[in-house]
């Protein structure tokens, strides 16, 4: 449940699910989330100009010029959700190449954790992650849980660009870099896969919240011929 | 008949086309992008009698030189911009912001600069001739989402538009006021407890400068360094526009137009909705004050300001 709602500047509500970060928590977000969107949709509620659910988290913005927040956040507080919405979990599977060109954190994290480079992959791929949500950057996933040996911080200097398809993780965290970004995740790999198509107006993304998650390696020649 | 087009003889340095902006789309990453200066943006359309959510091109500090070819168009430019008119007779008019021109098929309009500001916007009557992307013409460069495939204007593209004559319009203009203020409003952030009594003293008391690692994502600020007392880093969560998060370097950093949908760093404050257009149009080097405000101020704040900007469209003559 929503344990506090505050403003978020003059234009957005900030509704705290409380500092833990599991699967029952990013649902009951994810609930709010989709109920939510279904009042836009039927026009129950207006001037909603963005919901953004994240694992604990869930901030509604509006447009000032037609609605307050303490109208909408009457709103929030008067709805029930009656029970968490059982989510659409697709299983997706993501081919991955961690040779040393793609893996560019690889054997810095190997020295930071102190466990070999091949402990570090197979330990990643050899566990099923959960997608708590999506953004920063178009359709980028934020899986978990890594296992708790390959926990550590971002870089210390984050990356100016970090290449499309790169799997980074960091803390209890895995994401995929859709596209070219800034980014201070350690990364392990590269996947040749689309993670976000921006010509699939329906459905531009590959990973949705909710959805279960594995890697497998492929080897640097897969990769190249990779073709979709 | 041949289609009316502004040929692109210099692309200027960031010159793209935006409306208000790109909505319901954080949840999978897709920011809102949108003008960076709204007003400005909506006072472009009035000019040239459009909807005041019609694609207007946006540019930054040099604009574009474009050649108007099949035509015969009103146009118009707001900010605080250097441009000339360079007619086909070779005649050269200097232009006048907030006032709309009528051109002639080979006329050419060469937006020099922006004086003492960052973003202008070029408004043509009609519209620009391009599909919506998921309900706006807003053009996102990072993610490359939008018209022309996402990117800004190159040298020698051609920018279609809608209509290729109107009638010569009565000349529309305003007396517009362009003031750069260094005094930014804000309300306090859900973070702001992370940071030492000190550094919120800081904060509200001391100077900054706008750095110039600012964009349509970011303004990036120097200044005294802000301590942090509790964690520089937070579970992932939803940005907004105008949000202001402090990394762990201490440094400022305010959210604009093109920000990424979901940030790690504590929010030490929230810039009010009716400052963020003149937040946008500070240069690198211009000096800001936040001045902490409460909500209820910032929403009677916000009314006058969409007062102001209705008082300036109904003046258009």
């Amino acid at each position: 449940m929503i344990k506090n709602i505050s403003n978020l500047g003059d234009a957005s509500i900030y509704c705290d699910f409380g500092q833990d970060v599991n699967q029952k928590i990013n649902s009951n977000v994810v609930s709010y989330f989709n109920h939510i969107k279904e009042l836009v949709k039927n026009n129950e509620i207006k001037g909603i100009t963005n919901i953004t659910p994240s694992y604990n988290k869930l901030i509604v913005s509006f447009d000032l010029e037609i609605t307050t927040y303490n109208e909408v956040k009457q709103i929030i507080e008067n709805f029930k959700i009656k029970k968490n919405i059982i989510q659409n979990s697709k299983k997706i599977k993501i081919p991955i190449c961690c040779d040393q060109e793609y893996a560019l954190d690889l054997t810095s994290l190997s020295n930071k954790l102190n466990i070999t480079e091949n402990e570090i992959l197979e330990t990643h791929l050899n566990k099923e992650y959960f997608c708590y949500m999506t953004g920063f950057i178009a359709g980028m996933p934020f899986l978990g849980d890594i296992d708790k040996k390959l926990r550590t911080h971002r870089l210390e200097t984050p990356r100016v660009k970090v290449p499309k398809g790169s799997v980074g993780i960091t803390e209890q965290f895995c994401n995929i870099y859709t596209y070219e970004s800034p980014g201070g995740w350690n990364i392990i790999g590269n996947t040749p896969k689309n993670i976000f198509n921006k010509l699939n107006f329906d459905k531009p993304l590959l990973i949705n919240p909710g959805d279960k998650v594995s890697f497998y390696k492929i080897t640097k020649q897969e990769y190249l011929n990779w073709n979709e | 008949m041949n289609e009316a087009y502004l040929e692109v003889l210099r692309p200027g340095i960031n010159t793209t086309i935006q409306d208000k902006g790109r909505f319901h789309l954080y949840h999978i990453g897709i920011t809102a992008s949108g003008a960076m200066d709204q007003s400005k943006f909506q006072i472009s359309n009035a000019l040239v009698n459009n909807d005041l959510n019609e694609g207007a091109l946006e540019f930054a500090y040099q604009g574009p030189c474009l050649k108007l070819v099949n035509g015969n168009i009103n146009i118009a430019i707001t900010g605080n911009i250097n441009f000339n008119i360079l007619r086909k007779n070779s005649t050269t008019e200097e232009g006048i912001c907030f006032k709309s021109y009528f051109l002639e098929d080979g006329d050419q309009i060469d937006i020099i600069s922006t004086k003492n500001s960052v973003f202008g916007y070029f408004a043509v009557q009609g519209g620009f001739k391009t599909d919506k992307i998921w309900n706006s013409l807003s053009i996102n460069t990072k993610a490359k989402v939008g018209p022309n495939n996402g990117e800004k204007f190159s040298l020698g593209q051609k920018i279609y538009i809608n209509k290729s004559k109107t009638e010569k319009l009565l000349e529309k203009k305003i007396d517009y006021n362009f003031l750069n203020e260094n005094i930014i409003r804000v309300i306090k952030g859900t973070n702001y407890n992370y940071f030492s009594e000190s550094a919120l003293n800081i904060f509200f008391k001391e100077e900054y400068t706008v750095s110039n690692l600012s964009d349509r994502m970011g303004m990036r600020l120097e200044g005294p360094k802000l301590e942090n007392i509790t964690n520089t880093n937070i579970k992932s969560e939803g940005l907004v526009k105008g949000v202001i998060q402090v990394p762990a370097d201490g440094k400022p950093i305010i959210m604009l137009s093109d920000h990424g949908t979901i940030g790690g760093y504590p929010k030490i404050a929230v810039i009010i909705s009716a400052d963020l257009d003149k937040v946008a149009q500070l240069p690198p080097g211009s000096k800001i004050k936040f001045e902490e405000v409460s909500l209820i101020n910032a929403e009677n704040y916000f009314k006058d300001h969409i007062k102001n900007i209705k008082k300036y469209i109904r003046e258009i003559k």
